[in-house]
């Protein structure tokens, strides 16, 4: 039976005005280090285009400090707010 | 089931626009086995400890921020009271004030801001190095930087020293007058009922009934609290209280996953999650404003007590459904300096010393960070101690004081800290200019536990 990786789910959350191009920004720097995006979720809420997007960063080829430069710079090119936190973080606030 | 935008949003929300974030990783550090007759091992002996520990602390809450994206916004250090260690060696102030340095340099080189647990429990009597430790106070904190100090003045068991409440007056004023505006006394707080895993400082030391190491974690999160009370403008207290509840109990998950992951990086055990909700003088991030949005028209004004019992058991409810492992304060902080709200309040005249007392019955923590004129007698000062610390003895609870008799200054004036002290309005203390009360000393015996109103 062929074993399952192990995966280290994190969601990239990103919030301001939507625009072209987003998701295709993001899927190149996931491309770039490695990771694979496992799920796209988006919506409208309070007013604000908020999209979240798991990623699995197990098999990462930089770490989460290089990541996160990354994610910066998209941030700061398009005006959009972007963060990655591990998963767990939100199933422990909102799961009991 | 994988987490929903909504979830997720509500979360980066929190720490985004509303200030939540992990106030403090508190790695206790028991320092018993380091005691020696000679003080050159000793300090050696801690010295290596603490820089050792510090730096493992620094690094694996770097690797936690990163990976969970809350921000840790202080990493400290608590040690065994001072005065246990100091048992052993001659009673001089050059041997407490040379202590107090080697932990102060230790501390540098950790880069770890505050350091906690110089003092001492005395809440039944002072032993000769306590004595000693107490009288050396003032050169100790005024002559470093880092050293946060503690007194446990007294506990429900012990009652109430007031030989040592007595001396602290003078202790508290000699200090102030060491520093600018007195903010040297914002280093030091006396406690009744102290606890022993208190993350937060200046009060935070490493119990005797911890074990080797400990690591606590404060959580804090005032603007989530006053941003979901905010969006429930209309609903009765009870679904207030609800709502309360369920927020504080998300950021105390927050809290638990992290001080546990943290604990298990750095190979020591989890100790506690403090959930007091602690303010910071960046807008919003405001306990008083809480009780404003709550309804209650400025704090000091009728209601505030009430609206403050009902924040602080909510909070105690969620948290402790969150988590196993809540412990230390646990509370609700209202320092003065440190809360816009709170400075508005006194400054306007809403806010009084006398309904800040009150204030403190229902909350965990006692008169912080407060302000009261340079000229106030150091009876006076014991007196307001004394009062506050009763409070605590009574009602089974931990109180606390942190006073700053601002030198040359009177009642009206405003200081300014900066940082994230802040700013205080100088206090009006009422009545006399002396305590006979206080001048009689002795132990104010603990009181009964039953017939209870």
């Amino acid at each position: 039976m062929a074993q399952e990786k192990a995966s280290q789910i994190c969601i990239v959350t990103v919030t301001g005005v939507d625009k072209v191009g987003i998701v295709a920004k993001l899927a190149t720097v996931m491309a770039r280090a490695n990771i694979n995006i496992v799920d796209i979720n988006q919506k409208i809420l309070e007013d604000t285009f908020v999209m979240t997007m798991a990623v699995d960063v197990a098999e990462a080829a930089i770490g989460m400090d290089k990541i996160k430069t990354h994610l910066d710079r998209v941030g700061k090119d398009m005006a959009l707010k972007i963060t990655i936190q591990d998963e767990n973080i939100f199933k422990a606030m909102h799961r009991v | 089931m994988r987490i929903s935008v909504e979830e997720v949003y509500e979360t980066v929300r929190m720490t985004l626009d509303h200030h939540f974030d992990i106030r403090t990783v508190t790695l206790g550090i028991n320092l018993k086995d380091c005691i020696d007759r000679d003080i050159a091992p000793l300090t050696q002996r801690v010295r290596e400890r603490i820089v050792e520990k510090g730096q493992l602390l620094n690094r694996c809450a770097d690797l936690i921020v990163q990976k969970y994206g809350i921000p840790i916004t202080n990493r400290r250090i608590a040690v065994t009271p001072a005065s246990l260690l100091l048992e052993p060696l001659p009673k001089t102030k050059a041997t407490v004030v040379r202590f107090a340095r080697a932990l102060d340099a230790a501390a540098r080189k950790a880069d770890i801001d505050f350091l906690g647990g110089f003092g001492a429990m005395v809440q039944k009597g002072t032993t000769a190095a306590e004595e000693n430790l107490i009288d050396a106070i003032p050169e100790a904190l005024s002559k470093t930087q880092r050293i946060c100090g503690f007194l446990n003045l007294a506990s429900t068991h012990a009652g109430i020293n007031m030989n040592a409440v007595a001396k602290m007056g003078h202790i508290l004023k000699d200090l102030a007058g060491r520093s600018e505006n007195g903010i040297g006394c914002a280093k030091i707080a006396v406690f009744a009922n102290v606890p022993e895993d208190n993350p937060f400082m200046a009060g935070a030391h490493h119990g005797i009934g911890e074990p080797d190491y400990s690591l606590n974690i404060g959580i804090s999160g005032p603007g989530v609290v006053r941003n979901i009370v905010a969006k429930n403008p209309d609903c009765d207290l009870t679904q207030l209280s609800e709502v309360i509840k369920r927020t504080v109990f998300k950021i105390t998950r927050a809290g638990e996953l992290i001080g546990r992951e943290m604990a298990g990086l750095m190979g020591v055990p989890f100790g506690i999650v403090d959930i007091s909700l602690a303010p910071t003088t960046s807008t919003g991030d405001s306990v008083a404003e809480i009780i404003e949005a709550m309804g209650v028209g400025q704090i000091g004004s009728p209601g505030s007590t009430a609206a403050l019992a009902l924040l602080i058991d909510a909070v105690k409810k969620g948290g402790a459904m969150a988590s196993g492992n809540v412990g230390g304060l646990s509370g609700t902080f209202i320092p003065v300096s440190e809360d816009e709200g709170m400075i508005r309040a006194v400054r306007d005249g809403t806010l009084s010393l006398e309904k800040l007392e009150a204030l403190t019955s229902v909350c965990s923590v006692g008169l912080d960070m407060f302000a009261v004129p340079g000229d106030t007698p150091p009876e006076i000062i014991s007196g307001i101690i004394a009062d506050e610390l009763s409070i605590g003895v009574a009602n089974n609870k931990t109180t606390s004081v942190r006073i700053i008799p601002a030198p040359g200054r009177k009642a009206g004036d405003i200081l300014h800290f900066g940082g994230l002290l802040g700013s205080a309005p100088v206090m009006k203390v009422p009545g006399v200019s002396t305590c006979r009360f206080v001048q009689r000393r002795g132990r104010m015996p603990s009181p009964i536990l039953s017939l209870r109103n």
